[in-house]
């Protein structure tokens, strides 16, 4: 050997052995045995719910914060929360609610109506010394708000301008989560990096790209949680998250990428969880321009997508066939007599050559690259493509990156395209129609009727339907909406998503929510 | 040689400033606005041309630039619409993973890379030479997104030597230990492109070194086979290879992007995705810039190291 290769080899053998010894040590990392590790899509925006609008977000907050209300554990009904009763005028437009006694923000604020009012005084007024520290994406869910009054310390009334029944259910959303008014006077615009709330964790550390962790709240008004903490891990790739999973480094991971699934269903050592959520894939038709301003052509559409094969294989099981615009998560407002258009080409051939249409049929078709709730929409729109060619409708793909995307498609698809692909996550029935079908929710008016669908029965269903405080009676009119919508078909109704999580066998009382809500107040370890 | 670094270090700043321009003309050319990222789904036209205007977007690209560099003279980068905090802040703190991972990738590819190159010229047609030109060739072809996914499969989750990702265990306080143990995976894969250029060059610098009369010369003398190969033949054909590393180093600072993003590395690569797809326009300008001044600065080293280890080019 020479000199300076003995030198150099020497260096390198060392360097070897060096990492052999290092990882001579466990690999097993030191997770304290009662802290719940969880595996994240994403890093977090904020920790301010006023101001964020991605589930990855909602995941952390509901662990952070309370509001005045909340879904009722494995439903979409409201249950009582920082408020423990409400009572609701008899005319809809005002709501009164008794506050619960004794609740203090985490940094030592106490929670009463002042501090309610603060809160919804800085999403909606735009005067508010704190509404700089927006903005905030989702406060149209609260329009109706025209006053919040403080009635005494724990007694707090919001005034509406017109009867608004999914006013509850908005509440019950993290938009309407309650922030300590002297947290955010004092961070301003780092609120979101310094939170306080009521809830069952309090906040710890956010560390970049590494975790946002929580510690137990011991003085939790519904009971202090069993775990120390939860430590939220950013893990954007679906396959890092699966072999971060695999190696032990997570006791909780949220949407498994189907080719995984199988994986952990067959080992004792996981659990797997599926819940259907109030999640809808469609594809917007533009009822303005031929070819589908017909309506048995948008019919024609819906019976050549095979959905069941698409759900099953395109989306690996992933997904159910949705009966119209009311997913079935809400159970009391949908219809179950209503039931998907079946794959039937000859019937959409027949239909098709009824609505007088000769040769071949061109249709512009907007697919999105990826974006929020999308699943798997290139993947997607190939198999319709497919569908679609079999019944002599012949879909022109373009495709586009998910910002551009929303860009091209919600102001309006006239003159673009006849089809494009779209997906929703609402928390009351109200939300998807009444923005998105009704004759004054068009582009130009503020609203996402992309496809400009308009039918003046469907809007008086959905006036009538935000104005009746009673559910039995809202829920009547929503299975309306639904059998309406369906035969009208403004959309192609094509799949709603089953999210998914697993979680190892030692991970106790841990329940996947349809309000797509990560709740881990009652979770146990080991 | 100190005016020549100096004419150099000020030669800088117009590049800086014309990668600037660049960057920002680029950002201004892709689809899709900040608004619509924040807003989501609920992006209505006019939301999103409210929030562009308090966002400042709607005034002319031209004074949206100026303003940007008034900011970054007086140090400031603005502040991250997705993260909401200084721009300044969040590329400080991601700086220092990148360097240390890319550093460690490059210490690797210098190593391997000229041991390897050298030892194959050396026994050139040999077996060595011939496995090492094979290794060279495979590492060379295969990207460093998809080793990693092998990478990580085999030596963390199946074998479990080593982490799957981050930079440190989650609940340790850190240390050089924990460090060096999570830089293993991410760093020999960043390094396994790099280090295939850097031997096959090495290889053929050293070939044509060895050809040379100076080293029959020092054959003829009767020099020890190591002295010839080591003090005559690398010290001559490491000047050509000073450039080749200096090279490789801009590359692997490129190929972090792929590796941060693979094993959850928090560099200055996966801040930048993801400030790209959420449209994260000073966020992605501050990386940049400071990404583009490290370019500059390896550079400026290179030059330097080269022009003190060739006298040939200190006339220039």
């Amino acid at each position: 050997m020479f000199p300076p290769f003995r030198r150099l080899t020497r260096a390198a053998a060392a360097l070897l052995l060096g990492a052999a010894l290092i990882s001579g040590q466990p690999a097993a990392a030191q997770v304290p045995p009662d802290v719940l590790v969880v595996g994240q899509i994403a890093e977090p925006q904020s920790m301010d719910p006023h101001t964020v609008t991605a589930t990855n977000d909602f995941r952390i907050l509901v662990n952070l914060y309370d509001g005045l209300v909340r879904f009722k554990p494995g439903t979409l009904e409201v249950e009582p929360a920082l408020a423990e009763s409400w009572e609701i005028s008899p005319d809809g437009k005002t709501y009164t609610f008794k506050l619960r006694q004794g609740v203090t923000f985490h940094d030592g604020t106490p929670f009463d109506a002042e501090a309610v009012k603060y809160n919804f005084d800085r999403m909606l007024d735009e005067a508010h010394p704190e509404h700089g520290t927006g903005p905030f994406p989702l406060s149209f869910f609260f329009a109706t708000v025209t006053q919040t009054e403080v009635v005494d310390p724990h007694t707090v009334r919001f005034h509406l301008s017109e009867p608004y029944a999914p006013f509850l259910s908005n509440l019950a959303y993290p938009t309407g989560l309650m922030v300590s008014p002297t947290a955010v006077r004092n961070e301003g615009g780092d609120y979101g990096r310094a939170p306080a709330g009521t809830g069952p964790f309090k906040f710890r550390i956010w560390e970049s790209n590494r975790q946002v962790a929580l510690e137990a709240n011991p003085d939790y008004w519904d009971g202090a949680p069993s775990l120390r903490g939860i430590v939220f891990r950013p893990i954007t790739d679906g396959n890092a998250r699966v072999s971060e999973m695999l190696a032990g480094n997570l006791d909780l991971m949220v949407e498994v990428p189907p080719d995984a699934l199988a994986t952990f269903r067959d080992d004792a050592t996981y659990a797997v969880q599926e819940q259907e959520g109030p999640h809808l894939w469609f594809l917007i038709l533009n009822t303005k321009e031929p070819p589908f301003d017909d309506v048995r052509m948008r019919q024609a559409v819906n019976y050549a997508i095979d959905k069941e094969t698409l759900v099953n294989d395109v989306l690996q099981g992933t997904a159910t066939v949705p009966a119209g615009p009311i997913p079935s998560a809400f159970a009391w407002a949908h219809d179950e007599q209503v039931q998907p258009y079946p794959h039937d080409p000859e019937r959409a051939k027949a239909l098709i050559a009824e609505a007088g249409q000769a040769g071949e049929i061109r249709a512009k078709f907007l697919v999105a690259e990826s974006g929020s709730g999308m699943l798997d929409p290139v993947a997607m729109a190939t198999a319709i493509q497919a569908d679609l060619a079999e019944v002599g409708i012949t879909a022109e793909i373009e495709t586009y990156e998910w910002n551009t995307y929303l860009g091209m498609v919600n102001p309006g698809l006239e003159g673009r395209a006849a089809m494009a692909e779209m997906a929703w996550m609402t928390n009351d029935p109200d939300t998807l129609p009444y923005l998105t079908l009704r004759s004054d929710a068009l582009p130009d008016q503020g609203g996402f009727n992309s496809g400009y669908y308009s039918n003046p029965e469907l809007d008086r269903l959905l006036e009538e339907a935000r104005r009746t405080t009673d559910q039995a009676e809202r829920g009547r009119l929503y299975k309306q909406v639904q059998k309406l919508v369906h035969d009208e078909a403004p959309w192609a109704f094509v799949a709603s998503w089953k999210q998914n999580a697993v979680t190892t066998a030692q991970i106790g009382n841990f329940q996947l929510q349809p309000s797509f809500l990560l709740n881990l107040a009652k979770v146990t370890k080991g | 040689m100190a005016a020549y670094i100096v004419r150099r270090l000020i030669l800088t700043f117009p590049v800086l400033l014309g990668v600037s321009v660049i960057v920002f003309l680029v950002i201004s050319l892709i689809p899709g606005d900040p608004a619509t990222a924040i807003l989501g789904n609920f992006a209505t036209p006019e939301n999103v041309e409210n929030l562009n205007r308090s966002l400042g977007l709607d005034r002319p690209l031209p004074v949206q630039y100026l303003t940007w560099l008034t900011g970054v003279v007086q140090g400031d980068l603005g502040r991250s619409y997705a993260l909401n905090r200084p721009v300044l802040d969040e590329v400080a703190e991601r700086l220092g993973p990148t360097l240390i991972l890319a550093s460690a990738a490059l210490f690797l590819c210098v190593l391997l890379g000229v041991v390897a190159g050298v030892w194959a010229a050396v026994r050139q047609y040999g077996w060595a030479d011939r496995i090492i030109t094979l290794v060279v060739l495979v590492g060379i072809s295969t990207p460093s997104f998809f080793l990693g996914i092998l990478v990580i499969l085999w030596f963390a989750v199946r074998l479990r030597w080593f982490p799957t990702g981050g930079m440190y265990d989650l609940f340790s306080d850190g240390g050089v230990r924990d460090l060096l143990w999570h830089l293993v995976l991410p760093a020999a894969t960043l390094a396994v492109v790099a280090t295939g250029v850097v031997a096959r060059l090495t290889r053929a610098n050293m070939l044509e070194v060895l050809r040379q009369d100076y080293v029959r010369t020092a054959r003829a003398k009767g020099l020890r086979e190591g002295a010839v190969i080591g003090r005559h033949a690398l010290r001559n054909a490491i000047v050509n290879i000073v450039p080749i590393i200096g090279i490789q180093a801009g590359f692997v600072l490129g190929g972090a992007v792929y590796v941060e993003t693979v094993f959850q590395w928090p560099g200055i690569g996966r801040m930048l995705v993801d400030a790209i797809s959420a449209r994260d326009i000073l966020l992605v300008q501050g990386g940049v810039l400071v990404v583009a001044t490290a370019f500059v600065l390896i550079n400026l080293v290179t030059d330097i190291v080269q022009t003190a280890l060739d006298p040939r080019l200190r006339t220039g």
